[in-house]
């Protein structure tokens, strides 16, 4: 049984206690437990199920290579799955729940997978659902969409309880992973004077340097540790961190951090998460390493571990988790699992030694007792939800057992691989070391920076060396080295000396035995989270998979939460075997950020909720709120759609204001609509160059409209010019094209004319705009008092500034409607006074405010284009019937080049007329018009379609603009447009003005 | 994530700060140009692996366009400039001939 | 003039920093060859303040020139005098090219205040607010989360924030989000 042990346990603190439960039992461990020491502690050794075949599964590892042991953690509004228990801190009252079985963990029906996987190899879900094609949607996707998927989602009702943030930091130095290496690099580039940030994905200082023993310049390590910590902590240029991972490193010295505040204190004030977006000069990884694991029949059955990790949970946290132990290893540094082992009283019954020889641990495990048998190897282990006997064999043999004996553990080392991922996240590339059988960074290659030179560089354990005194002299070399490259002069200074016991030279051991035969290869695993075996990577080898990253995807080998830090190596030592290949030659698949998972919500950072994106308000706009104001999102603007009162349908609302607007008086807020300033003893050859047509020869105290294009030819925005004096104009844009036009100009201005003589200024939100609209927009203006608004002072197409009121106002006299309609700026910060004073004034004259839909069915009654529904980034000025406002008389202006390809100019173009249904419906928007035939892939052909469509309450029917090719040569024709309602709606062409086509109203 | 100097400002400034703009000098050809190089001015761009010259305007910030010389492939920067220009400084040129002999782009080298 | 409001009307939130709307503050685009003696005559008219340098500010209260490109200024100047201020820089610069253009009412102002002023501006903007990077006298124009804001230091412990009027409100959540309690990060010690 896995039991905690009367003494050890140097991270817990045996005189806090802490409840929690799992799967609803309540457990008891220690403050300073992980998730999986406290199970393992209360023997509950099993904590979950594997991903494909539902397999019982204990925890492998210690930390966050962890693949098995993962937990739903939490509950409502604080449930996350797929959290791992070997990273999870133990706190009072945490609620963990296991995953992917049914109906519970001990009795679980899709473990029936199991029995079937000799049925289900790799590449079986691409082979079995291809026939026949029906079956995939109504009987395949359903089934593997309910077995399949890690852990469960959180309730869709649920939103997540906390906040979270981001944070840019900006230091000369990086240093990642908090062991001893990092320490030491961090110090070692801190004396320099470097501004130095070191971060740690645990709550401790040290990793694994304190449980593996040997002294640093004589003392033990715990107690260096802490020197080096301490020394750091006083140092003012430093900043360290704990429960924060280097999750990826980006280009030009681009690091993310991810922090985790409160998740060992949930539901404390302040951001859960808080991701670091860091801009470092220069990266040190001091990442580590990571155990490998060996690849034997039912080494997945729960109890077998990490040799390492075994040796953690006695070390740390005072768990062992079996009484009678074996242990298997390639290498030396098992034996140090061993004699932990048996110092703290757990019987290790056997040393399996795939080597003949091994270093001066073994005959420390010797002394003390402990059996070694080289050149053994484990054949088989058997047990279902823990380990019950291991057969064992000769390593260099088939697998034939010699002997079987009763253990409840067993503790494996295959050797050890680098933490690469940081480094080759930005493109650091990987050498093949032999004596270590592991890939480590190549130093000749690193990611380069913006100034071409290398900015990451690992040190430590994570640089390839495994022995205190190498890691030590890395450590240091590589933290002088990354302040010197950082433009810092570092001291350069012995290293502390490491003393540790020597060890023999490990053997690369990729299958156990190594010529196992199939039936224990298909029980040999080498990737616990997705149920990948060595029969699987033969597999794909054999049906020619020749590429490392094919068959990752064949097989899912180092997919999902762990990507594979376990089971990479293994997998592609298989996979090298299999194709006759060397391992370097097959090489690895690509490592990408992050490191482990990490929360969405982190990378939103505070874009949620109210602030998910930026809501930009009109100075009026809680006036509109408070009024009944139904949004339409323009931009990142928000435009009342429709001020609805109570009882009233949205439709109802709109018709309201639309016969309101033509018979008394409608307010409309434009104050989105974009203004910019244009100066300058150029600015009108500027202008002639932007519209099509003439703004140069504008008067002052005049209006004009006017279309831009793009050198492309296609219309990008239309709007109403004014001369403000002789070297002064105004433009109007659309809502949405303020800031794209802006942008536009200013881009013309400083690439291309850089030597004309103009200033633009983008004043759009200076201004709070009202459009006064309707047969009585005269009176209520009249009625606040002020300048002449009559129609010879001020006719139509004309602007002046004066005073309204009390307010300072420009007067445009234009409209969009047909109305007679003044469009009044005030400075913003009076809008609100200005539009409140309108409202009372217009109350004798029936006044109401209007959205942007009345806006829109005014406008199209008229036939007015709008940009964006008659066009859409394919249209040109000519397809609308927009000739007259295309210049003949300039030679150039952006757009005339491309005006004039053979495409442009085509006869057969479509172009805009109006459309009215035969019954008087309304058309479906976007609808198509189809003609005779069909095209290639058998669809009716298109003639045309509809572009803008509405009810108009002032004509009560259905009115409509559309582009039709020939269309204005086609007037009274009917075309037929099927709707996606089934229903083919009838409607004749006609001409796009379809109210007052005179123009009367607006002339009074 | 990039970082470019903006030559404007003097700032470091990261890629969120920033807006591209694609492929640098081209000529702008209007009325009365061929039907080839009006398609080449609008349609054609360099597309290399190594050394390239595009555009970039510091949008959050002072709102400037410049150039950037860089390598499409490290993403190693040599220099950035000035945008009213019609061919990249010979300074700038200089820097990259150092770091890639041989190079070239268009009709430079 | 009458009733004129500012975006928030002087809101204000106490988090780890102060967040307050500052009100009204009259804001004037000034751009022209910021080299000439016309200009600099021009600035000392309006503002009492020398030509700023690259990403200089010059400001005493609500009065004063911060630099915003090679060839534009924004002046502070009080809120009832812009349009005047305008009006007699045009008159200044008469015969020069430039423009001068009230911008005071498409802006909003904010300060942000307290000892960790720098965190708080530091989990919005990419920008290093390490003492020594920037410090009273810089400007930055950069964004805040996804808007574009300008913004420079009175002295250690505040700044001032100038974003478009339109997003004030946006600016103002973001800026609580980021000074809520128990979120100081503690990195400028």
């Amino acid at each position: 049984m896995s039991t905690r042990l009367e003494k050890h346990g140097r991270l817990i603190d045996r005189s806090k206690p802490v409840s929690f439960t799992f799967n609803g039992n309540s457990f008891r461990g220690y403050s300073g437990d992980t998730l999986a020491s406290a199970l393992l502690a209360n023997d509950q050794l099993m904590m979950g199920r594997s991903f494909k075949y539902h397999r019982p599964r204990g925890p492998v590892a210690s930390g966050a290579e962890e693949p098995n042991a993962l937990v739903g953690l939490g509950e409502g509004s604080r449930f996350e799955p797929n959290q791992r228990a070997t990273t999870t801190e133990l706190f009072d009252g945490l609620k963990a729940i296991s995953q992917n079985h049914w109906p519970n963990l001990d009795f679980d029906i899709g473990a029936v997978n199991t029995a079937m996987a000799r049925f289900l190899p790799a590449g079986f879900y691409y082979k079995t659902f291809i026939h026949p094609q029906p079956f995939w949607k109504h009987v395949y996707e359903p089934f593997i969409r309910q077995s399949a998927g890690l852990g469960k989602a959180p309730d869709k009702e649920a939103r997540d309880a906390d906040t979270y943030e981001h944070f840019y930091a900006f230091t000369d130095i990086l240093v990642i992973g908090g062991g001893i290496a990092g320490l030491l690099a961090a110090r070692a580039a801190a004396r320099s004077g470097a501004k130095v940030l070191l971060m740690e994905q645990t709550v401790h200082w040290g990793g694994r340097a304190p449980v593996d023993g040997g002294t640093v310049d004589g003392k033990p390590v715990d107690k260096a540790v802490d020197d080096l910590v301490a020394e750091l902590q006083a140092m003012e240029n430093v900043t360290l961190r704990l429960r924060c991972m280097g999750a990826g490193v980006y280009d030009h010295g681009y690091a993310l951090g991810y922090e985790r505040l409160t998740d060992h204190i949930p539901g404390t004030q302040g951001p859960r998460h808080r991701l670091w977006r860091i801009r470092a000069k220069q990266i040190v990884t001091a990442t580590g390493a990571i155990e490998r694991p060996l690849s034997f029949a039912g080494n997945d059955v729960p109890g077998v571990m990490l040799a390492s990790a075994m040796r953690d949970y006695v070390v740390n946290w005072g768990v062992t988790p079996g009484q009678r132990v074996l242990v298997v290893t390639n290498n030396d540094d098992a034996y140090r699992t061993a004699i932990t082992l048996h110092e703290a009283g757990v019987k290790v019954l056997r040393i399996l030694d795939a080597r003949n020889s091994a270093g001066p641990l073994a005959d420390r495990a010797r002394e003390l007792g402990i059996r070694v048998d080289p050149g053994k190897g484990i054949a088989k282990v058997k047990g279902g939800k823990r380990v019950k006997t291991v057969a064992i064999c000769n390593q260099d043999g088939v697998g034939g057992a010699r002997e079987e004996i009763e253990v409840d553990a067993v503790a494996m080392s295959g050797g050890w691989s680098p933490v690469v991922h940081l480094w080759s996240h930005c493109g650091g590339k990987l050498i093949w070391d032999e004596a270590q059988a592991h890939f480590r960074p190549d130093p000749d290659r690193p990611p380069l920076g913006a100034d071409g030179y290398g900015f990451v560089r690992a040190a430590g354990t994570a640089n390839g060396p495994l022995d205190l005194s190498t890691v030590l002299r890395d450590a240091q070399v590589q933290g002088e080295a990354a302040a010197l490259a950082a433009g810092f002069a570092p001291d350069t200074s012995e290293a502390p000396k490491g003393e540790t016991e020597t060890e023999a030279p490990m053997k690369p051991v990729w299958l156990m035995p190594a010529n196992a035969d199939k039936q224990l290869r298909m029980k040999a695993w080498l990737d616990f989270q997705n149920d990948v075996k060595v029969s699987d990577v033969r597999l794909a080898a054999q049906e020619g998979y020749e590429s490392v990253e094919h068959t990752k995807r064949y097989t899912t080998l180092g997919m999902a939460t762990d990507q594979g830090k376990l089971s990479n190596i293994n997998g592609l030592a298989i996979l090298a075997d299999a194709l006759g290949e060397e391992i370097p030659r097959v090489g690895t698949t690509t490592f990408r950020p992050p490191y482990t998972p990490i929360s969405l919500a982190s990378i939103a950072g505070e874009a949620r909720g109210e602030i998910f994106q930026p809501i930009r308000r009109t100075p009026m706009h809680d006036w509109h709120a408070k009024n009944g104001a139904e949004w339409e999102p323009v931009g990142h603007w928000r435009r009342p759609y429709t001020y609805k009162r109570p009882g009233e349908s949205t439709h109802d609302a709109v018709n309201r204001e639309v016969k309101n607007t033509r018979d008394n008086l409608g307010l409309l807020d434009a104050s989105t609509l974009g203004k910019i300033i244009v100066k300058g003893p150029d600015a009108g050859r500027f202008l002639d160059m932007l519209y099509t047509n003439m703004m140069s020869t504008l008067k002052v105290g005049k209006c004009r409209y006017g279309l831009m294009c793009s050198e492309n030819g296609f219309l990008i925005d239309d709007g109403v010019v004014a001369r403000i004096d002789d070297d002064t104009w105004l433009c109007h844009t659309t809502t949405g094209g303020a800031e794209r036009i802006h942008a536009h100009m200013e881009e013309w201005l400083q690439t291309e004319w850089w030597d004309w003589k103009v200033y633009v200024a983008n004043v759009t939100e200076q201004y709070a705009q009202v459009a006064v609209v309707g047969p009585n927009a005269r009176k209520v203006l009249e009625k606040l008092g002020g300048m002449d608004l009559g129609a010879a002072a001020l006719g139509f197409m004309e602007w002046a500034d004066g005073k309204i009121g009390d307010f300072d106002a420009r007067a445009y006299r234009i409209s969009f409607s047909g109305e007679l309609s003044f469009e009044i700026a005030v400075p913003a910060s009076q809008g609100q006074a200005f539009w409140d004073a309108l409202m009372k004034a217009g109350q004798e004259f029936g006044v109401m405010p209007y959205g942007t839909e009345c806006l829109h069915i005014l406008r199209a009654e008229k036939g007015f284009i709008m940009i964006g529904d008659e066009t859409d980034g394919t249209v040109i000025p000519q397809d609308l019937g927009l000739n007259w406002a295309i210049s003949k008389k300039k030679d150039d202006y952006l757009g005339k080049r491309a005006q004039e390809r053979p495409h442009m100019t085509d006869p057969d173009r479509w172009k805009l007329v109006g459309l009215e249904t035969v019954d008087g419906s309304v058309l479906p928007d976007g609808a198509y018009a189809v003609g005779e035939g069909v095209n290639a892939n058998g669809q009716r052909n298109t003639i045309g379609r509809v572009t803008s469509t509405y009810y108009s309450a002032n004509l009560d029917r259905g009115i409509a603009m559309g582009l039709v090719k020939h269309g204005p040569d086609r007037m009274g024709e009917v075309l037929e447009l099927p709707g996606t309602d089934g229903k083919t709606y009838k409607a004749k062409i006609v001409e796009p003005v379809f109210y007052d086509p005179k123009g009367e109203k607006q002339n009074v | 994530m990039l970082l470019l100097h903006c030559p404007y400002c003097g700032v470091d400034a990261e890629e969120t700060e920033l807006s591209p703009g694609g492929e640098a000098h081209l000529t702008r050809h209007g009325p009365g140009a061929s039907d080839d190089d009006f398609h080449d001015y609008l349609f054609t761009r360099e597309n290399p692996r190594g050394v390239h010259f595009d555009r970039w305007r510091h949008a959050h910030g002072c709102g400037k366009w410049f150039h950037a010389a860089r390598c499409t492939q490290t993403l190693e920067v040599f220099g950035t400039y000035s945008a009213q220009t019609s061919a990249p400084p010979q300074k700038i040129c200089d820097a990259i001939s150092k770091k890639r002999p041989g190079w070239s782009w268009r009709d430079l080298s | 003039m009458s009733d004129a409001k500012s975006a928030l009307n002087n809101a204000s939130f106490d988090g780890i920093a102060r967040v307050e709307e500052c009100g009204l503050q009259g804001m004037i685009t000034l751009r022209g060859d910021l080299g000439s003696e016309g200009m600099s005559k021009a600035v000392k008219d309006a503002v009492g303040q020398g030509m700023p340098g690259q990403r200089e500010v010059k400001v005493e209260g609500d009065t004063g020139a911060i630099w915003m490109s090679p060839d534009e200024l924004l002046l502070l100047v009080p809120h009832a005098r812009a349009d005047e201020t305008c009006a007699s820089l045009a008159e200044t610069l008469r015969g020069e090219h430039a423009l001068a253009v009230n911008v005071s009412d498409a802006r909003a102002l904010f300060r942000v205040s307290g000892s960790p002023a720098r965190e708080v501006m530091g989990k919005l903007a990419p920008v290093d607010f390490a003492p020594g990077a920037f410090e009273p006298g810089h400007i930055r124009r950069s964004r805040m989360a996804q808007v574009s804001a300008a913004f420079w230091m009175d002295d250690a412990e505040s700044f001032r924030i100038i974003c478009f009027r339109s997003t004030a409100d946006y600016v103002f959540k973001l800026l609580k989000a980021a000074a809520q309690p128990g979120s100081a990060v503690k990195y400028y010690a």
